[in-house]
């Protein structure tokens, strides 16, 4: 199914938030999850299930001032 | 010591991570400074989490407090949810909360500001608003909930120092028991003292430090000012006088005419 994923689009075979960090080779505790808008918390990704044209956000720690 | 949100810290300098050369001077230069706290963000992952990881390993080992911003968000919505993400990948409720209001100066939507600290202070969060030094939007971030007020005193990365002299002081004579940190606008050690001198709890500044020809050299220039300013205010200060006023004692003049 096509997603949209930090901006850009994405043809894959994921279902889940979790199969789709796998998927994409998203690895790591640090990394911060939004499906739509909403905050998806690590241990929600499992059951996080994703339809035809989600925008998902995925974001790590930057240097920031 | 300064206490924010409950944490006893004996630096009064807060430091932002951006812009530096490198990350191991970015790393050198904290340990310079003596900051005991420092500001991050969350961005767009693209290499599979890799760089992200590296950076926040980096800042993991300097033994230091993290300050999450919400740089770059111009809605309440964008704020608070970067907040929430923030949380969760940062493991601390406190949350440095910019909601910006304008492309060019940068300053803060204060009216979108105090909206989004009122969500993330229902939430749990402990709001650090970097905000303007106007009066009336500090009382109303403190109804709001924040224990915390962070003006700027110019515009973030200007360098020009304290604009409005008068405005810092009267929110520190308003507000003696809150804790006030200058943020945005110190462009040199003397800014950085000077706002010290008026009171100020702490100063956060960035571009000033990582911008420097030798930053490291800079950040610890930055930890004496601030501990000068803050001892210069602590032992009481001169009022200014109209009139010179002559220090060596003047009983006592040889006459030779």
């Amino acid at each position: 199914m096509k997603l949209i994923v930090n901006g850009q689009s994405h043809e894959v075979a994921a279902e889940t938030l979790a199969a789709l960090l796998a998927e994409l080779d998203f690895q790591g505790g640090w990394l911060a999850t939004a499906l739509n808008g909403d905050v998806v918390p690590a241990r929600e990704r499992d059951r996080c299930q994703l339809t035809e044209g989600d925008r998902i956000e995925i974001l790590s720690p930057m240097k920031g001032g | 010591m300064v206490e924010l949100y409950g944490q006893k810290l004996s630096s009064r300098l807060l430091l932002g991570t951006a812009l530096y050369p490198s990350p191991a001077i970015m790393a050198e230069a904290v340990k310079a400074s003596g900051a005991e706290i420092v500001t991050v963000s969350l961005r767009r992952e693209t290499s599979g989490g890799k760089s992200g990881g590296q950076f926040w390993s980096l800042v993991q080992s300097l033994g230091v407090r993290v300050l999450p911003n919400t740089a770059g968000c111009h809605s309440v919505n964008e704020a608070v949810t970067t907040a929430r993400m923030a949380r969760e990948v940062f493991g601390t409720d406190w949350i440095k909360l910019e909601v910006i209001g304008n492309h060019d100066t940068l300053q803060p939507d204060v009216f979108g500001l105090v909206e989004a600290a009122r969500i993330l202070v229902a939430e749990g969060f402990e709001v650090f608003p970097y905000t303007t030094d106007d009066l009336v939007v500090a009382e109303r971030l403190l109804e709001a909930g924040c224990r915390v007020l962070m003006p700027w005193c110019a515009p973030i990365g200007s360098a020009r120092g304290p604009q409005n002299p008068d405005a810092l002081r009267s929110l520190r004579g308003h507000f003696p028991d809150v804790p006030l940190i200058v943020d945005a606008g110190i462009g040199r050690p003397s800014h950085a003292a000077t706002v010290m001198e008026l009171g100020y709890d702490a100063v956060l500044l960035n571009t000033a430090v990582a911008k420097a020809c030798d930053p490291v050299a800079m950040a610890a220039a930055f930890g004496k000012a601030v501990e000068a300013g803050r001892e210069a205010y602590c032992a009481g200060l001169l009022e200014s006088r109209d009139m010179a006023v002559p220090s060596t004692p003047v009983i006592g003049m040889a006459a030779f005419s």
